[in-house]
């Protein structure tokens, strides 16, 4: 059977890694590139940048972050992050991305799944959704989770999958940077309609919380960013643990 | 000296594929060249040739079709000559008969069979992440039973037995190494399945 796949998130910042605790303080953490092998090296089963500079001007350091990481590391690697057009995707895939994350793009105009799904095949094309409660519903949230768009979650990645999204990237905003653990009940009403794989992200602190993503919340893939950054728990550890716990995953 | 040639007629990311090769060839001391091209003086100046593909079947085909005198060149070197050719993902699915991916479409038919559609029965469509492969002979490519990655929706149903060369298991078991000779067509992604990977390539580059 397939694994659970453990991918590491590198938030990256005009060529550099940081990771910003809420999407607000950011703390110095690297060479992206350096980091990525590191981790492919220690058990990775996917790496994904997410680019924050965003702004136009600091777009190709994204680009040439990508090529120096094809040179080094061979496993999947996912970019997103103020990706915007379907000329956007095409450089960077060209650069050596195996897989682009849309988000806001999406929001504004959503034909840019179908376009993209169409012309490049779906398997690179992750959705990302940054999720809030309000109230009793999820709702879908942009500009790095400060802003509520309106759309409900659970319709929006229904109508994502509908348009051609290959995978979702699931954040909630609730629980990231908090590490208390994913939003397992989010994550499960998710995985129950959803035919295409689904990543769970936000909130991870502990081993415990990775096999509750995968357990209760029933996640193909686990994403987490400063617990392994800060070196608080190894991949290797995740593994393990899971492992122990009968979870099918690639030690 | 080795002459790899990573066929480029517009599909995805070849880049991989050539950093890949790169990587092997430099790690191992081989002395080689490493081209993405679909020139068809470097296909006949070729020791290796790798065909990738990612995206629609008939998407792939159309583009190897759309460039004149590929095939030919190419069935030239992996029929006539008979030397070493590795098809990845749907590289691997061109290989077949024909594929029922958005209606029915001709391959090379150079290993007979054909590319199916993945039953869902409730399970995540595309298959997508590292999934053991079982060889299912002894054979020089791969050795013991290891995860690679995966990303596709169709399978390659070989008609004949012998082709076979290692399976997976997905809802249902199918090839995902096929063999012919010379031929080898493998659906997952040896450039993105780590040091097993490399190894497999390695593999490949010392046929």
């Amino acid at each position: 059977m397939v694994k659970v796949r453990i991918i590491p998130c590198l938030d990256v910042k005009n060529g550099r890694v940081v990771k910003g605790i809420n999407f607000v303080d950011l703390i110095d953490a690297g060479d992206p590139v350096e980091q990525a092998k590191h981790y492919s090296e220690n058990g990775a089963d996917e790496i994904c940048f997410l680019d924050i500079s965003a702004s136009i001007e600091n777009r190709d350091t994204i680009i040439n972050v990508v090529k120096k990481t094809a040179n080094e590391v061979f496993i999947p690697l996912t970019v997103g992050g103020g990706i915007s057009s379907i000329n956007n995707i095409h450089s960077l895939l060209k650069a050596g991305a195996d897989k682009v994350s849309i988000n806001s793009a999406a929001i504004k105009n959503p034909n840019i799944i179908k376009e993209s799904s169409e012309y490049f095949g779906n398997q690179c094309i992750v959705v990302a959704v940054d999720a809030k409660k309000v109230k009793n519903d999820w709702y879908v949230f942009s500009h790095g989770g400060t802003k509520n768009t309106g759309l409900f979650a659970l319709d929006w990645i229904e109508k994502v999958q509908k348009l051609g999204a290959g995978e979702i990237l699931l954040t909630s905003m609730d629980k990231d940077g908090t590490k208390s653990g994913f939003d397992t009940n989010l994550l499960r009403k998710v995985s129950e309609f959803l035919n295409i794989p689904l990543i769970a992200s936000g909130g991870v602190g502990t081993l415990e919380h990775f096999y509750e993503g995968v357990k209760i919340g029933k996640a193909n893939a686990l994403l987490a960013a400063s617990v392994f950054h800060f070196n608080e728990i190894s991949i290797k550890e995740v593994k393990e643990y899971l492992f122990k716990k009968n979870i099918e995953i690639r030690l | 000296m080795k002459h790899i040639t990573i066929i480029d007629y517009g599909s995805g990311n070849v880049l991989s594929a050539q950093k890949s090769f790169i990587k092997v060839l430099n790690e191992n001391n081989i002395e080689a060249k490493v081209l993405i091209s679909k020139k068809l003086n470097d296909i006949k100046n070729s020791t290796h040739i790798v065909l990738p593909g990612q995206g629609a079947f008939a998407t792939c085909m159309n583009g190897i079709k759309n460039t004149p005198g590929l095939i030919e060149e190419l069935y030239d070197f992996a029929i006539i000559k008979k030397k070493p050719f590795l098809g990845i993902c749907v590289g691997m699915q061109m290989l077949a008969t024909d594929s029922e991916e958005n209606g029915i479409h001709e391959g090379l038919n150079w290993i007979e069979g054909h590319i199916k559609a993945l039953p869902s029965n409730n399970l995540k469509l595309p298959h997508m992440g590292w999934n053991n492969v079982k060889p299912t002979k002894k054979n020089n490519l791969i050795e013991n039973s290891e995860d690679f990655y995966f990303v596709h929706s169709y399978y390659f149903k070989c008609k004949n037995e012998q082709n076979i060369l290692a399976e997976t298991q997905y809802g249902i078991n199918f090839s995902s190494i096929v063999v012919k000779e010379n031929i080898y067509g493998v659906q997952f992604h040896p450039e993105k399945s780590s040091s097993q990977g490399l190894r497999l390539i390695k593999n490949f580059v010392s046929k």
